[in-house]
């Protein structure tokens, strides 16, 4: 320690800084050098311009700032004092920028950022769509300051909030400030913050711990990383409120190893505070101490669960244990001692809360999750990258205002929110709020923030497939429901994404994923078929597709769907028989056809199609292509939205079928059909075996020929050329073939029996309600 | 190594600092390994027996907590770790043809060390570079927005690095 503040000092030393590191007028270029920035070449952009500073003598301050956001659009600058934002910058346009800097000139047109809605450049960050809706409270000072020089921190109004604490607060009104404000976890659970510093607090022990939990492990979500590796410091006066609320003197801060920059700037972060007396032993002259240390993991994702987080900190394999004691109780937390852990992001949250109060917190976003949530906005959608925004805004909002909506103009199909633990959301769900109830109600949660787009090419089986891979992987292995539940429903999902689904398979995994809820040890496992259950619940018909039909509809399935060469489209390359490693692709007089005997279904037709003639089919509709020779073309017109069966009609109505001999006197036939009021008889043979249909207009035909019926026998007068139906036909498909063939009477048949009869007008009361809703659906 | 010198390190003096003694040595476990396996690429044998002996903790424990956690490894690897992000972002974005693209360039499976210990590959739960799926990482670079086309660079670089 080379000098220790008092609070006063730090005061006067923050109101001198700001003067002296942010002058308003001052030349400065702040560079993104976020991971994302820094991959896409920030490090090269930032040793260009100084170069071009020396060159020139220039002396434009460069700033390395943290992630500013914008990811995909990296790399990001920002030119002060004009305030112009820059996306895509290149090593080669470091002497523009100097020179930009300098002059009072017009922004660098090429640079700017294009809004796609209105074709106009955005010359400021505030401009541009991506940012207007967003409210930066946890990021603040991301993509402002240098991280690594805690002079900028302060002179932005940091430790401003530990300040008025130490002067002006008791331990016990910190604490009331942080339950009025009703910050709840942002690591995913959403629990309130207050209440659980007040366990912690009324915990008996002079030892107590604070820790923050940066074991980030959740696929697809990178907001703690930002805040630890962009902004440090806010962290650390986040834990300091805390330390000083809850009475603790020692404190850790858990990072992922597969973060090492983080734990640069972090450690880099530490130091600073340390010598400046904002950490360690007597801080700012008040006599309240805290140590803090930083604990690598090492790879592993349950130790992202806070009892095996303590376990790992304590060097220990990181198993979790039952709850409670909780980390609150004493026994609970590391070595036994009190402890309150929370996510990187609440304690990040903390200072404002406390400079501005908690009334103020609590009025942004919505009463029952009140405040802002970072989002890490990922997928198929136009601009990946971090976002906070208040809770309560719609995922709408989210994903087309600030994401841009979906890449290449493809249709949305579902937000996967909460990562391994979270849900998939579905369209008719995207007007909904924003905040830790409303998504818990629909089967997801908020989570760690993360939120993957996808889109129509991608299958929600493989999706659902991709996450329980990870938590299968990812179990420790203590209690069997995850060990052995979550490898079990693997097998399930890869059975079924491979097309070897069995009738019963989506059930037993319902069954076995709601086993695995309940009888699960800690978070990990109960939340692990979260991804399944919401997929199956939101996308069953894709689910029933790959198992019934071995159809995969996004088309990422390798070993699902029929392969079948559109003939009309084929424009006879060759392309696809060059493709096919199994000699699958025939060409009978000049016509490509795929053998169906040695397809092993491996797609590579259908990629080296120039013309996308290679299309993919469903098993029922290629059985409709053999039986009825219906070109796979119009099958897509046939099939419907709705999958029903001629078993589902059947089903609808009474079972009575009625069946004459092939000698039964016409007569004799048009009594029962009077009788029984309907409009035709089915004649079979000895053997019940269906040989002909007796209809109304038989009866017509025989009437205008002038033939008497007499004693006729039916077969005399029936029809013979009958179209019979399996019951697992389509109804679309059975009236696009009835219709053809001008028929009103369906037979069905199974296995040799007759199933039932249905007529053109069970059809029509069958589909009313289908019609009704189809009417509705266009007025 | 010495383990001892190891432990006055800057670095572990103040984990010791935040950690109660009767739990000290078993708390230095995880953050010893990691530094052993900074400065010596991989965790040997005897690196353990020496670890276990100095901490008083059965080598059979010290093995148990080393081998729980992904990033300790007992091998020798290579001079160039190539990490493939296996990310939800990068999954849905073809991590995956990307991988088996590597895999048959250098003819190595996924953990595994090319014979002349030039090149290790592995696969990684999530960088944190979602931004710009899919991603890889070399050594401690992250190249993103890879596509199995444009692959040729990014090998040499591997090659090359």
């Amino acid at each position: 320690m080379t000098y220790a503040m008092s609070v006063q000092e730090l005061d006067s030393w923050r109101q001198y800084l700001a003067d002296e590191v942010f002058p308003p007028e001052r030349e400065r270029i702040r560079v993104c050098t976020g991971t994302a920035c820094l991959a896409s070449g920030a490090g090269r952009l930032v040793e260009g311009i100084e170069a071009e500073n020396k060159r020139k003598g220039s002396h434009v301050e460069v700033i390395k700032t943290g992630c500013q956001g914008l990811c995909q659009k990296g790399p990001l600058v920002q030119i002060d004092p004009k305030g112009y934002f820059y996306q895509r910058v290149k090593e080669s346009d470091a002497a523009a920028l100097v020179t930009n800097a300098l002059s009072a000139g017009t922004p660098i047109r090429r640079l700017l950022y294009m809004d796609r809605d209105t074709s106009q450049p955005c010359e400021r960050l505030s401009s541009i769509p991506f940012y207007r809706k967003q409210n930066r409270i946890v990021l603040r000072n991301n993509g402002r300051i240098d991280p690594t020089n805690i002079r900028h921190y302060i002179a932005t109004g940091g430790y401003t909030a530990i300040q008025k604490a130490l002067q002006s607060m008791t331990p016990d009104d910190v604490l009331r400030e942080v339950e009025a404000a009703y910050l709840r976890g942002r690591g995913g659970a959403g629990f309130p913050a207050g209440t659980k510093w007040r366990h912690t607090k009324k915990a008996p022990g002079d030892v107590k711990f604070v820790i923050a939990n940066g074991d980030e492990g959740d696929p697809g979500a990178f907001m703690d990383r930002a805040i630890m590796e962009g902004d440090p410091h806010s962290l650390i006066e986040g834990m300091l409120l805390c330390a000083y609320a809850i009475g603790a003197s020692y404190g850790f801060i858990y990072v992922r190893h597969e973060y090492p920059r983080a734990v640069k700037n972090l450690r880099i972060a530490i130091n600073q505070a340390e010598e400046l007396g904002l950490l360690g032993e007597n801080i700012l002259g008040t006599g309240i101490s805290l140590h803090l240390d930083i604990r690598e993991g090492a790879g592993a994702f349950i130790c992202g669960e806070s009892t095996a987080l303590v376990a790992s900190i304590e060097g220990a394999r990181g198993f979790p244990r039952p709850r409670p004691p909780r980390l609150s109780n004493p026994g609970g937390g590391v070595w036994g001692y009190p402890s309150n852990l929370n996510n990187i992001e609440s304690y990040a949250c903390l200072p404002p809360i406390i400079e501005k109060g908690g009334k103020w917190f609590s009025r942004i976003g919505v009463r029952t999750s009140p405040g802002t949530k970072v989002f890490a906005l990922t997928g198929k959608v136009v601009n990946t990258g971090l976002v906070e925004v208040p809770m309560g805004i719609t995922l709408r909002e989210v994903i087309f205002d600030i994401g841009g909506g979906i890449q290449g103009g493809k249709r949305f199909k579902a937000v996967q929110t909460g990562g391994p633990s979270g849900g998939c959301i579905p369209e008719k769900h995207l007007d909904m709020p924003v905040d830790f109830d409303s998504l818990n109600k629909v089967g997801s949660m908020v989570g760690s923030g993360g939120m993957v787009v996808l889109d129509e090419d991608t299958c929600m089986v493989d999706v659902a497939r991709y996450f329980l891979a990870f938590t299968q992987a990812e179990s420790c292995g203590k209690c069997p429901p995850c060990r052995i539940g979550t490898y079990q429903m693997l097998q399930l999902l890869e059975k079924i994404s491979q097309g070897r689904g069995e009738r019963g398979d989506i059930k037993r995994l319902v069954e076995l994923g709601r086993f695995v809820q309940e009888g699960s040890l800690c978070g990990l496992g109960q939340s692990a078929p979260n991804p399944v259950l919401s997929a199956i619940k939101y996308f069953r018909e894709e689910y029933r597709e790959h198992v019934y039909d071995r159809y995969c509809r996004a088309g990422s399935c390798k070993g699902t769907g029929f392969f079948v060469i559109n003939v009309g489209e084929c424009l006879r390359c060759g392309f696809c028989e060059d493709a096919c490693g199994f000699d699958a692709i025939k060409v009978v007089k000049d016509a490509y056809f795929v053998d169906q005997a040695y397809c092993t279904k491996c797609g590579a037709c259908y990629d080296a199609c120039p013309v996308d003639a290679v299309r993919i089919l469903k098993k029922r509709q290629f059985e409709l292509t053999e039986e009825f020779k219906i070109p796979a073309e119009s099958l897509e017109v046939i099939e419907r939205r709705v999958h029903m069966t001629l078993r589902d009609v059947l089903e609808s109505k009474p079972s009575v079928v009625h069946t004459v001999s092939q000698d039964t006197r016409i007569s004799e036939a048009v009594k029962l059909m009077v009788g029984k009021n309907i409009g035709a008889v089915l004649v079979v043979d000895e053997d019940d075996q269906l040989v002909g249909i007796f209809t109304e207009r038989d009866v017509v035909h025989l009437t205008a020929k002038g033939v008497a019926f007499g004693n006729r026998p039916i077969s005399s007068a029936m029809s013979r050329d009958l179209i019979t139906f399996k019951a697992s036909v389509d109804v679309s498909a059975a009236m696009s073939v009835i219709s053809d063939h001008k028929k009103r009477h369906l037979p069905v048949v199974e296995d040799d029996k007759i199933a039932g009869i249905i007529t053109y007008r069970d059809l029509v009361s069958y589909l009313l309600p289908e019609v009704v809703y189809m009417a509705r659906e266009i007025y | 190594m010495d383990i001892d010198a190891l432990m006055m390190s800057g670095a572990l003096e103040r984990a010791a600092k935040t950690t109660p003694e009767f739990g000290r040595d078993r708390a230095l476990l995880i953050p010893l390994l990691h530094r052993l396996q900074d400065e010596l690429g991989y965790l040997a044998p005897e690196v353990l027996q020496a670890l276990a002996q100095r901490l008083s903790i059965p080598l059979a424990e010290v093995y148990g907590v080393a081998s729980f956690y992904d990033q300790f490894h007992f091998s020798p690897r290579g001079r160039t770790v190539v990490k493939v992000c296996m990310g939800t972002a990068c999954h849905v974005k073809g991590a995956s043809e990307v991988l088996s693209l590597l895999q048959d360039r250098f003819q190595v499976a996924v953990g595994g060390t090319t014979p002349d210990l030039a090149m290790t590959l592995e696969t990684v739960s999530c960088i944190g570079c979602c931004g710009l799926a899919p991603v890889i990482s070399i050594n401690s670079d992250v190249v993103g927005e890879l596509s199995c086309e444009e692959v040729d660079p990014v090998i040499q670089r591997i090659i090359n690095t």
